[in-house]
């Protein structure tokens, strides 16, 4: 699914976020990213949905070749890979319903799949019964799950996680986190970039440990292994 | 799924579009207001400059063409030398034509303009004989009557002087700053629309990145802000266009009455409405649609 060999990412401004990373995640894994702040773990996220490209090195991520992608192919990728963020990045004057769909009006989807999709993502996530309301009349956890409906509402290959549970308090991160574990059990890919240590040494799966731009660690089952 | 590009845009994306942008319009009211305020003040004060040029154009073009030098003739000169004048004139290079007037046709012409009491004159006619001379380009009369001048069968050479000399630099300098002003108010009104859509694009531009980041393709992103910036455009024309419309077909009627009877007259009403409104509304249209071009393409090439 996501293959890098190689890979190394000098920023314009002479520092390097990436050097020589070798990384296999196959389709179906569920891996946490983790590390220090500044290690490369956000470079490394932004290589798998071509927000940076690598300037050494291959980025394959399902069959596309990030460093030699065209800009014009760039939505083709998109499609392949759902992302959220810590900040959710919703839109605030539309409703969650429309915030969903939003996602499959833009890649030009049929109007019937689109209802029916998005209301099958909103009873994943729970939110069905709050499709009308508007973000600001959510909690933090709900908007996080709104987004999270909104990056896999298209069935995307891979989810993309850029510390996803950051601005969440902590029973909260366990709802979160239960739903990313329920969309893994569907064959979805997860990378998820992370700094909270209860998690991942609680919901055990592969762990990649980043620091100064090296794989450190590298680990089935790992643990998060720094102090928190 | 496909890897390669997406393009092909169904009707319902169109649709779709359309919607978005009138969405996007009303959503960012005092935004719209602003910029359709800022075509509107160009666009009119674009299209009065315009009308006022032209017609100043074409007036000064009725006098140019009306400028003729006047060539008195000695009183005792015989018939040989008036031909030999008349020849004398035709070969100068910069003349295109020469009428010969008899002093009791010029007193006939008289008597026509200034009414009957002139007959008086009928009995000794203070008159000269006159060759009427006509240059290719009335830039060269002046040149022209002083060679005229010189000729010995000549006693004077008239055509208005400092008059005539006065308005040809008039309106050479009048069309000058006039195309500068133009050309000046459009780059200022071009600059404001996008200046303009790209504050209303940066409002948006949370959209834009949420829209990248699912896949959207840039045309699918252009379309809606290149149809905002066309309204913006269109809604912009509305007043200038009736204000120039409207305003003209008062301004031309008024001012045509005065100028009966004078060689001098504005341009008609629908030779000039129809190209200025025109042109507004292509102006209107291409500065809507180009503001909003290069305002998106910089949240685009990311």
């Amino acid at each position: 699914m996501i293959d890098m060999q190689g890979v190394t990412k000098k920023y314009p401004n002479g520092v390097t976020a990436l050097s020589g990373v070798d990384v296999t995640i196959k389709q179906g894994e569920f891996v946490y990213i983790v590390g220090p702040s500044g290690a490369g773990k956000s470079t490394f996220i932004k290589l798998i949905y071509r927000e940076e490209k690598p300037t050494g090195g291959t980025v394959i991520v399902g069959g596309m070749n990030i460093a030699t992608l065209k800009q014009r192919s760039i939505p083709a990728l998109r499609r392949k890979v759902g992302v959220v963020f810590q900040d959710f990045k919703l839109l605030p004057l539309l409703n969650v319903y429309e915030n969903v769909a939003f996602a499959l009006e833009v890649i030009e989807e049929e109007p019937a799949v689109i209802r029916k999709q998005v209301m099958e993502v909103l009873d994943l996530v729970g939110l069905k019964h709050k499709a009308r309301m508007l973000p600001t009349e959510l909690s933090g956890g709900e908007q996080q799950r709104i987004a999270i409906a909104r990056s896999i509402v298209n069935d995307p290959k891979v989810v993309i996680a850029d510390e996803p549970t950051g601005n969440l308090d902590p029973d909260t991160s366990w709802d979160i986190m239960r739903l990313f574990e329920t969309i893994n059990e569907r064959g979805t890919t997860i990378v998820m970039a992370t700094h909270n240590k209860d998690i991942v040494n609680t919901i055990r799966r592969r762990v990649i440990a980043i620091e100064n731009g090296r794989i450190v660690r590298d680990e089935q089952r790992g643990d998060y292994g720094y102090e928190a | 799924m496909n890897s390669g590009v997406i393009t092909a845009m169904k009707p319902r994306t169109f649709r779709r579009h359309f919607r978005e942008s009138f969405k996007n319009l009303r959503r960012n009211g005092w935004m719209t207001f602003a910029a359709v305020s800022a075509v509107t003040v160009t666009l009119l004060l674009t299209g009065i400059f315009l009308v006022i040029m032209l017609n100043l154009n074409k007036i000064g073009t009725d006098i140019e063409n009306d400028v003729e030098i006047r060539v008195h003739v000695k009183l005792d000169a015989a018939e040989a030398d008036k031909e030999q004048l008349r020849t004398q004139i035709e070969n100068l290079p910069e003349v295109e034509d020469v009428e010969y007037s008899s002093k009791e046709q010029e007193l006939q012409n008289l008597i026509k303009d200034m009414g009957s009491d002139y007959t008086l004159f009928e009995q000794s006619n203070p008159l000269y004989d006159v060759f009427v001379v006509k240059t290719v380009r009335p830039q060269e009369t002046p040149g022209a009557a002083r060679k005229i001048e010189q000729f010995s069968q000549t006693e004077k050479a008239v055509y208005g002087e400092e008059k005539v000399e006065n308005l040809f630099s008039f309106m050479k300098t009048a069309r000058n700053v006039g195309v500068v002003l133009v050309a000046g108010l459009l780059f200022t009104a071009m600059f404001l629309i996008s200046n303009t859509i790209k504050i209303t694009i940066f409002a948006r531009r949370k959209e834009i990145e949420i829209m990248k980041l699912v896949g959207a393709t840039n045309w699918f992103i252009r379309w809606p802000f290149l149809l905002e910036g066309l309204w913006i455009g269109l809604l912009g024309s509305i007043i200038p266009i009736t204000a120039v419309a409207v305003g003209y077909y008062y301004a031309e009627q008024a001012i045509s009455a005065k100028l009966t009877g004078h060689f001098v007259e504005f341009i008609g009403y629908i030779p000039l409405v129809v190209p200025v409104t025109a042109l507004m509304l292509v102006i209107a249209v291409f500065i809507g649609i180009w503001g909003s071009f290069i305002s998106v393409r910089r949240f685009l090439n990311v």
